[in-house]
Order: structure tokens, then C-alpha cells, then sequence
């Protein structure tokens, strides 16, 4: 255990090394914008994953935080206002949007609250659409630099995924994974249902809206509804059921193999990569709960257990 | 100004009686399956593709393409069913609901995509001769493609009614929602009336396709769209109620057509997203359900 433990922690300071180093070492803006991407994702399927893998309550309106994330950012920054203050306002935004739903929104249960979020994020693309119809363009494009950016979600993602994991392995994130087995169960202990959910999406909504404010700063042009469109939530839920919720590792996992298995089927096939991870995705909710993750931990339990048995069958 | 009232009425009730049509085959599949396929606005694209295929391939008048629409789509939800929905019959209820609602994500994503292979993103829609054509009595104008809407709907929601009262194999259908174990202890199989229902439900929404294709226009992105409407039908209506989903289909059509004409027609949409969101917080068994005991 003590070695395992020893080997993942230096395992995680080599690729911590690698990625701090990657944008000096490897100069093609085309592979520092496919890292960019891995980022991004990694950090929204993540912070899906708080609220919908540990505390069990499907979102499906994760693009309005990561939506209002990047509105207030882009009109803020692009107003004068300095970046760094747009991007946390960004952030404050996504919790102010998170405090206003949350209450009512967690008096649906389950489903209901699956599609109550669903409709609400709906409400808020079609609504910024009607009010900014227009595309919005970055001015100060003469000195776009991609290095900031891609430090930015570098550190972005480590906040997120580093958040998460304190998150979870404190008091707190007990008391959310006793809510996702049992609600009922849960409050019987005294452990406040509400509580919980209220904090897991307050944690979950500011990370989307944070990154909402990187993909502000980083896209030159854009609609501005576009970040509230419904595959801002679909694609990192499906990369976090696809690596595994309810881990740390899963949304990791699922947003690298996402953007890779992109990339392979552009260059071969063409777009097929969203049917390919649909059927992928159907799987792993019917036969493979776990993900990725815990088909990993299958293959590893086999692999010590078979010389085992081997032995046995000579007896 | 009385006049107009009335247009936005009538408009309301005949775009309206669409919408119900749309919820029809949801609601019939989430009454008895407790499967929410949340992938049915794509069931309803693929029943407009069928009928453009067979307007401009076969010339056939799309109103006589709805027996056709609707086979396909029923075999395509029995295909569905067979081989996804399933396996997902045995689980306790809570994790069925939600593990067949992911399962329903993941198959919207697909059939989009697959759509968008075959037919490209481009926005198609039938043509007829007879599109422009409407009456007016007292002032009011009454398009003939819109209350055709009204006429499909009602067919549809009797013809679904008496299958339900009347024969066997509705009347197992309807023991199978109200206990499916005792349903099964009586020699009903439960798995002919889920394929059943789901098959139905996709042909329903393959009938309500070729009216969108008439009235509207299709393109492989629409599904996210229509399955909301049906979602917003089914809970003013109440959740699993058959006629329940036309006075809902009613509302929703009303409250857009009063949005368009008193603010702006862009905030349609909007209107009958948060009449659905106060409904779900404030009255989740549906405007004119009963709470459950």
C-alpha cells in the first residue's frame, strides 16, 4: 500500500513536471491548442462530477454555469475591466447562480431534477441568445498570446481536480456520497440533505464558471449563448460516467480519451467520434457502472487472482 | 382587438394540438415503461425524414405518409427496445428512471449524429401544394395545415384510447401500469407489453414527425427541442396521463402563441420553459394530477 502510494505521487509530480514544461518544449500552437481542450473538459467533466457523481443529483444544466462563467468574463474584460477581475467575477457569478436555483431546484428529487435543470439551462441559452444576437470578437487581437492561456487552464484544472479531491475526502464529501445512497438514510444519520447538495453545487457551479471565464479569454470570436449549449453538459457528463463518477481519476481519464479519440477519427474517418462515444457511453451506463476505472481494477483483480488459480487446478 | 384574441386562441389550440400529439407517445412510454426517453425528439426527426423521403422520392402527399412513419418508427422503438431499453427492466425504479434517462442521452446523441451523417445539417420541409392555403371565419384565420394538426391529434389520442379500453392486449397493458407483478402472476408477459408501448410510442412520435415536417422544418438538431416540448406537455398534463397530454399540448400552444403576440415571438420558447419549471417545483403531479398517497 505505502509503495503504491509512493509510485501515484511521483507518478503525478512527472506528469504535473511534464505538463508545466510541455508549451517550452513543444512550440506547435495546433498541440497546445489540442491540450488546452483536454483541460477545458477535464476541468467541466470534473466539476460535473462533484455534484453529479459524488452527491448522485444528474445535472443537466451544467452549461449555464459555465455559460454565465464565460458571459460575465467576456462583457466585463472586453469593457476594460482587468482580466483577472472579470475571470473571478466570472466565478461569482456561477455562485450566485447557483444560490439563486439551488433551493428550489432541490426540491425536485431525482429525474425531476435531472430535467428541471435541463429546462433551466435552456431558458438561459435561448434568453442570452435573444439579448446578444451578435458575435462577439475579441479586440485587443493584435497581442493574442497562447501561452497565458494555456497556463491558465493548466492551473485552472489542477485548482479543480486538487478542490475536488480535498472536497471529497473531508466531513463534507462523506456526508455527499451518504446523500447519493440515501437520501432518506442520510438525514436519518442528521446528515442535512440540502446542506450538502447546496454546498456540492455552489463548489461544482464556481469551477464551471471559472473555466466559463478561461474560454472567455481564450475564443476569439464566438456567440455568446454558445457556451449555454446543451453539449456544454452532455460531452463532460459522458466523459465522466466514461471514465468512472465517483472518482477523481474517471472525469480525467474520460476527457483525454475523448479529445484523443477526436482527433483519431478526424484524421480518419471524420466526426464520427460523437456516435462512437454515444455507444461507448450507452455501455458503460448498463454493463460498467464504474467506468473505466473500475474496469481497470477488474483487469488487475484477474490478473493477480489467475496464478492463483492455476495453482489450484494442479492440486 | 377581439378578433385578434381570438386568432391567438385558435392558433394557440392548433399549434397546441401538435404539441399533445408530440407528448403523446412520451407519455404513453413513461405511463407504462417508466422509461423517460429523453431521445424522443429524435424519434420525432426520423418520422419527418420518412415522410420527406417518401414526398419527394415516392411524391407521396405527406398526410398519406403517416401509416408509413409510423411502421417505421415502430420498428425502429421495437429494435430500440429489444436491444437497449431491456436490459434496463429488472432495476428498482429510482435507478431504472435515471439509468434509462442517461441510456436515452447517450441514443439522442447518436441518432443526431447519424442524422447528420445522412441527411447534413441542412433545415428541409415539405412542401405541398396546400401549405398557404386557410379560411377565415369571423375574422379569424384558420389555416388548413394547422387544423389538420388538431384532426391527426384527436385521432390518434381516441384510437390509442379505445386500443387501451377495449382490446386485450390494451387492457394488459393498462394492469402492467397499475401492478406489473401482479400483471405477470396472471400469465401477462411483461416484456411484449413494454416492447409493446415503447414500439407504440415510437411510432406516435413518428406520425407527430410528419406534422412538424409540414408545419415547421426538420434538421438532425432539432430533437432537443421537441423532446423539451413533450417533457413541458407531459407535466402540465400529468405524468402518464393520456388525455392529459392534449390539455397540456392546449396550454403550452396558448401560452406560446399569447407570448408571440403580447411580448416577442423570439421569448416563445422561454415562456414554455418556465411554465414548466414553476409547474415541476410547485405542482410536480401536473396541473390537474392528484397527489400520490
Amino acid at each position: 500500500m505505502k509503495k503504491n502510494r509512493i509510485i501515484s505521487i511521483s507518478l503525478l509530480i512527472v506528469a504535473l513536471i511534464l505538463m508545466v514544461l510541455l508549451p517550452v518544449t513543444i512550440k506547435k500552437d495546433s498541440t497546445i491548442n489540442l491540450v488546452i481542450l483536454v483541460l477545458l473538459y477535464m476541468t467541466l467533466a470534473s466539476s460535473w462530477n462533484i455534484l453529479g457523481g459524488y452527491t448522485g443529483q444528474t445535472n443537466l444544466g451544467h452549461a449555464a454555469f459555465f455559460g454565465i462563467g464565460s458571459l460575465t468574463t467576456r462583457l466585463l474584460w472586453i469593457d476594460g475591466v482587468p482580466f483577472f477581475l472579470s475571470f473571478l467575477a466570472g466565478g461569482v457569478a456561477a455562485i450566485a447562480l447557483a444560490l439563486l436555483i439551488g433551493i428550489p431546484a432541490f426540491k425536485l428529487r431525482g429525474v425531476y431534477f435531472a430535467i428541471g435543470t435541463l429546462a433551466l439551462a435552456q431558458i438561459l441559452n435561448l434568453t442570452v441568445g435573444n439579448i446578444f444576437p451578435e458575435m462577439s470578437y475579441n479586440p485587443a487581437l493584435s497581442d493574442y498570446q497562447l501561452i497565458p492561456r494555456y497556463y491558465l487552464f493548466l492551473s485552472l484544472a489542477i485548482l479543480t481536480i486538487g478542490s475536488a479531491f480535498f472536497l471529497v475526502n473531508s466531513r463534507w464529501g462523506l456526508g455527499m456520497m451518504a446523500v447519493r445512497e440515501g437520501e432518506d438514510a442520510a438525514e436519518s444519520l442528521g446528515i442535512s440533505a440540502l446542506k450538502h447538495k447546496l454546498l456540492a453545487l455552489i463548489v461544482s457551479a464556481f469551477f464551471a464558471g471559472l473555466v466559463g471565464g478561461a474560454f472567455a479569454y481564450y475564443h476569439v470570436s464566438y456567440y455568446l449563448n454558445m457556451p449555454f449549449g446543451p453539449e456544454w453538459t452532455f460531452d463532460p457528463m459522458m466523459m465522466a460516467y466514461i471514465g468512472g463518477t465517483g472518482t477523481i481519476i474517471g472525469p480525467i481519464i474520460g476527457s483525454i480519451f475523448f479529445v484523443l479519440l477526436k482527433q483519431l477519427l478526424v484524421w480518419n474517418v471524420g466526426e464520427y467520434h460523437l456516435i462512437i462515444f454515444g455507444v461507448l457511453f450507452i455501455l458503460i451506463v448498463l454493463f460498467l457502472p464504474g467506468g473505466l476505472v473500475e474496469a481497470w481494477k477488474k483487469i488487475k483483480v484477474h490478473l493477480r487472482s489467475s496464478p492463483g488459480k492455476k495453482i489450484q487446478s494442479f492440486s | 382587438m377581439p378578433a385578434s384574441l381570438g386568432q391567438i386562441l385558435v392558433f394557440g389550440i392548433l399549434v397546441g394540438a401538435l404539441y399533445g400529439l408530440v407528448a403523446l407517445g412520451l407519455s404513453l412510454v413513461f405511463g407504462v415503461t417508466k422509461i423517460l426517453n429523453v431521445a424522443h425528439g429524435e424519434l420525432v426527426m426520423i418520422g419527418g425524414y420518412v415522410s420527406l423521403w417518401a414526398f419527394s422520392t415516392l411524391g407521396l402527399d405527406p398526410y398519406l405518409s403517416i401509416p408509413i412513419s409510423f411502421a417505421v418508427l415502430f420498428l425502429i422503438g421495437a429494435f430500440l427496445y429489444r436491444l437497449i431499453f431491456s436490459r434496463t427492466v429488472k432495476l428498482p425504479e429510482e435507478t431504472k428512471i435515471k439509468n434509462t434517462l442517461l441510456v436515452a442521452f447517450g441514443l439522442s446523441v447518436i441518432l443526431q449524429n447519424l442524422a447528420l451523417r445522412i441527411w447534413t445539417a441542412d433545415e428541409r420541409g415539405i412542401t405541398a401544394s396546400y401549405i398557404g392555403i386557410a379560411f377565415k371565419v369571423l375574422g379569424v384565420r384558420f389555416p388548413v395545415v394547422r387544423l389538420a394538426n388538431l384532426v391527426v391529434a384527436v385521432f390518434f389520442l381516441v384510437a390509442l384510447q379505445l386500443f387501451l379500453r377495449k382490446t386485450y392486449t390494451g387492457k394488459a397493458i393498462r394492469a402492467t401500469v397499475q401492478n406489473w407483478e401482479a400483471a405477470s402472476l396472471v400469465g401477462i408477459d411483461i416484456h411484449k407489453v413494454y416492447l409493446l408501448a415503447f414500439a407504440l410510442g415510437a411510432g406516435l412520435a413518428g406520425v407527430a414527425g410528419t406534422l412538424v415536417a409540414v408545419n415547421y422544418s426538420i434538421q438532425p438538431s432539432m430533437g432537443l427541442t421537441w423532446t423539451l416540448k413533450a417533457l413541458i406537455v407531459m407535466v402540465l398534463g400529468g405524468l402518464g396521463s393520456i388525455p392529459g397530454t392534449l390539455v397540456g399540448g392546449l396550454i403550452l400552444g396558448v401560452t406560446e402563441s399569447a407570448t408571440s403576440f403580447f411580448i416577442n415571438s423570439n421569448y416563445r420558447e422561454i415562456a414554455g420553459l418556465i411554465l414548466f419549471l414553476l409547474v415541476l417545483i410547485f405542482r410536480p403531479q401536473g396541473l390537474f394530477g392528484e397527489k400520490e398517497g
